[in-house]
C-alpha cells in the first residue's frame, strides 16, 4: 500500500500557542467509506508506532503492527469499516515534526520543534477526518498512549465519537511512567552523538542513548512472567568464554539471552525512529491528565459525553495497570457515562494488547458488533460470529 | 432466560434505562434492549462471565455492587435489577440505598430464608438448612446475609421504601396462593421478587 498524506497549508494552531504551518498528515486507511460516512474507525497508534497498522511497514518490511485485528473478516472488520490511522503529529513516519523541514529555514525544526500536547495530537487528527467529510466517527480505538488519545477525542469532541475504546491506558500519565520516560530521555542526552540536540547539523545520530531509551521502554512493556517464559537466565550460546579465553579475564561473563534481546530492539529501533521524535510525544504523555484540565476532576471531563466506551486493562500490565483503568471507569459513571469494562487475563504484560489474547479479540468485535446496531449501521457479514 | 428474569423484565417499562447488578450471562439485559428497547447495562463480579458478555455485545462492567453504586449519580436509571444477590452483598442495606439512588425504581429478587423447609431441617436436625435454593454449606457460601420476606418488608418499612408490586417465585412458577399475604409468602415462597419505588419526600 502506497503511503497517503496530506497537507493542510493553513497549519495547526498548538495549545503552547505556536503554530506550526504547513501541517502534514501522513495515514493510512482500510476499507471503503460508506456513502453516509458513518463507519469510519480512527485507530490511535501507541508512543513508537505509526500509521502502518494494517500494512507492511516501509522501513522494516514487518507486517502491520495490529495486522492480527485489523483486517478483513478480523475483530476490527474493514470488510464493514473504514478505518483511518494517521502518524502522530511530533511523529517521523510523514506527518509533521521534529525532522520535518522548517519552512523558511531550509534545516528540519530538530530541538526547536515546539512542545506539543495529547490535544494537539488529536487536533490534526480532526483535521484530517474533516478532510474526508466525516461528521461523527463510528469508533476511536487505542491502547497504551493511543488510548490517552482515545479519550481525549471523546473530551474534545464529545458529539463526534459514537464509540471509543481506550485499551490498557490511563486518564492520566502517572508519576512511575514520568520517571521511566525520564530515564530514557537522561539516556539519549547522555550520549555523546547528542550534541545538545545539534546532532542533525552534525550528521549524526544519538543511537546509542536512543537504544537505552528503548530497552528501558521494552521491560516495561513486558511482565516479569513473560520475561522469565521468553528468556530465563540462559545464556547466548557462543557468548561464554572458555578457560583459556582472553575474555575470561573480564568481570562480566557470557550474555544473558534477555540482554541479547534488549539490544536487538534498542538498535532496531534507532533504524526506525527520531530522537527529537521520542523526546517530543513522551513529554506529551507525560503532561497528559485529564482530571488537571477539569479542576482536577475526571468525572468533569466525560460529563455530557455521549459515546459508548469500552474500557479495557490486562491483568499483568504494570505500566498501565487494572486500578488506572478502575478509575476511568469511575469517573465516566460518576458522570452518568455509558461504560463496559473488561480485565484481560494475561500474563504477558502491557504488550498483551499488541499480542494473541482470544478474549481480547472476542471483546473487540463484540463491542464493535454491539454499538453498530445501537449505531444502526447495517449488519456484518461478521455480525453474529462472536 | 430463567423464568424469575422474565417476571422481572414483564416488570420494566419499554425504553427505559436499567442496570442490572450481578447480571452474569447478561440474557437480562440482552433481552430488555432487544425485545424492550431499553439502554441496559450490566454490572457483573464474575470476569469470564463479563468478557462474554462484551464479547455479546452487550455493556457490561467488571465490579461488585458494594463498591461501584457509590459512583452513579443520583437518577442516572430508571430500574436497577438486582438478582439473587442481596443476601450475597457485604452490606445489602447501602446497596439497597444506592440502588434507590441512582435508579427511580429498584427490582430486587432474593431467597427467602424464611420458607418452611429450611425451619423444618433447622428445628429437625439442628444443623444449617441444605436445599436446592441455598445449596452450599455454611463455611463456603457466598450467602452472608441471608432474610426473609418479614425482614425485606420490615426493611423496606424502615427506610421509607415504598413496595409497589411484590410476588413469589417457587421453582419455575409464580405461586399465586404464596403471594396472596406476607405471611404465607414468608412461609412458602422460596423466592421474593419485589418492586420498590422511593417514597415521594
Amino acid at each position: 500500500m502506497e503511503a497517503q498524506s496530506i497537507t493542510f497549508p493553513e497549519g495547526i494552531t498548538l495549545q503552547c500557542g505556536e503554530t506550526i504551518a504547513p501541517l502534514e498528515v501522513a495515514y493510512q486507511t482500510y476499507g471503503t467509506l460508506s456513502p453516509r460516512r458513518d463507519n469510519a474507525i480512527v485507530i490511535c497508534h501507541a508512543f513508537t508506532g505509526d500509521q502502518y497498522v494494517a500494512s507492511p511497514h516501509p522501513v522494516t518490511g514487518k507486517p502491520g503492527w495490529w495486522s492480527r485485528m485489523v483486517g478483513p473478516g478480523l475483530p476490527v472488520d474493514t470488510d464493514r469499516f473504514f478505518v483511518i490511522c494517521a502518524n502522530v503529529l511530533g511523529g517521523c513516519m510523514g506527518t509533521t515534526g521534529p525532522t520535518t523541514v522548517r519552512a523558511g529555514t531550509g534545516q528540519p525544526w530538530g530541538k526547536e520543534f515546539p512542545p506539543i500536547t495529547m490535544h494537539d495530537i488529536v487536533a490534526a487528527q480532526v483535521k484530517l477526518v474533516d478532510h474526508f467529510g466525516i461528521d461523527r466517527l463510528f469508533a476511536v480505538i487505542g491502547g497504551s498512549m493511543g488510548g490517552m488519545q482515545t479519550l481525549t477525542w471523546a473530551t474534545d469532541c464529545p458529539d463526534r465519537v459514537f464509540a471509543a475504546m481506550p485499551i490498557a491506558t490511563s486518564p492520566f500519565q502517572s508519576a512511575q511512567n514520568i520517571a521511566f520516560n525520564e530515564v530514557s530521555r537522561q539516556a539519549i542526552y547522555a550520549d555523546p552523538d547528542w550534541h545538545g540536540g545539534d546532532y542533525q547539523a552534525h550528521g549524526v545520530i544519538p543511537a546509542r542513548g536512543l537504544a537505552v531509551a528503548r530497552m528501558v521502554g521494552h521491560i516495561t512493556y513486558l511482565s516479569e512472567e513473560a520475561l522469565t517464559r521468553k528468556f530465563g537466565r540462559e545464556i547466548r550460546p557462543g557468548t561464554m568464554p572458555g578457560p583459556n579465553d582472553p575474555l575470561a579475564a573480564l568481570p562480566f561473563g557470557g550474555m544473558f539471552q534477555v540482554e541479547s534481546y534488549l539490544r536487538y530492539q534498542g538498535s532496531n529501533f534507532t533504524r526506525r525512529f527520531d530522537a527529537h521524535s521520542y523526546l517530543s510525544i513522551s513529554r506529551a504523555m507525560d503532561f497528559f491528565d485529564l482530571g488537571s484540565e477539569h479542576e482536577g476532576s475526571l468525572s468533569a471531563a466525560f460529563r455530557g459525553v455521549k459515546t459508548r466506551f469500552c474500557v479495557v486493562s490486562f491483568s499483568s500490565d504494570w505500566l498501565f495497570p487494572t486500578s488506572r483503568s478502575r478509575t476511568l471507569v469511575r469517573a465516566i459513571n460518576q458522570a452518568g457515562g455509558h461504560v463496559s469494562f473488561v480485565e484481560i487475563d494475561s500474563d504477558r504484560g502491557h504488550d498483551a494488547f499488541l499480542l494473541e489474547e482470544p478474549d481480547f479479540d472476542r471483546t473487540v468485535r463484540g463491542f464493535l458488533n454491539g454499538a453498530a446496531r445501537h449505531a444502526g449501521l447495517p449488519e456484518g457479514r461478521q455480525a453474529n460470529a462472536v | 432466560m430463567r423464568f424469575d428474569q422474565e417476571l422481572i423484565a414483564s416488570m420494566v417499562a419499554p425504553n427505559s434505562r436499567v442496570l442490572d447488578i450481578g447480571c452474569g450471562d447478561g440474557s437480562l439485559i440482552g433481552h430488555l434492549s432487544q425485545e424492550k428497547g431499553c439502554d441496559a447495562q450490566g454490572l457483573e463480579l464474575d470476569m469470564k462471565a463479563v468478557t462474554q458478555s462484551v464479547a455479546h455485545g452487550l455493556p457490561v462492567m467488571h465490579g461488585d455492587a458494594d463498591a461501584m453504586l457509590a459512583d452513579y449519580p443520583d437518577d442516572t436509571f430508571d430500574y436497577v435489577v438486582l438478582q439473587r444477590t442481596l443476601q450475597a452483598v457485604e452490606h445489602p442495606r447501602d446497596v439497597l440505598r444506592h440502588m434507590l439512588r441512582i435508579g427511580r425504581s429498584a427490582l430486587v429478587s432474593f431467597p427467602n430464608f424464611g420458607h418452611w423447609r429450611l425451619r423444618w431441617h433447622l428445628l429437625r436436625t439442628g444443623r444449617m438448612p441444605m436445599t436446592s435454593v441455598w445449596p452450599t454449606p455454611w463455611y463456603e457460601t457466598a450467602n452472608i446475609h441471608p432474610c426473609t420476606i418479614y425482614d425485606f418488608f420490615a426493611l423496606c418499612e424502615e427506610d421509607g421504601y415504598e413496595v409497589c408490586r411484590w410476588m413469589v417465585v417457587n421453582g419455575n412458577r409464580q405461586s399465586r396462593l404464596a403471594g396472596c399475604s406476607p405471611h404465607l409468602a414468608n412461609l412458602f415462597g422460596e423466592q421474593g421478587l419485589f418492586l420498590l419505588r422511593r417514597r415521594t419526600r
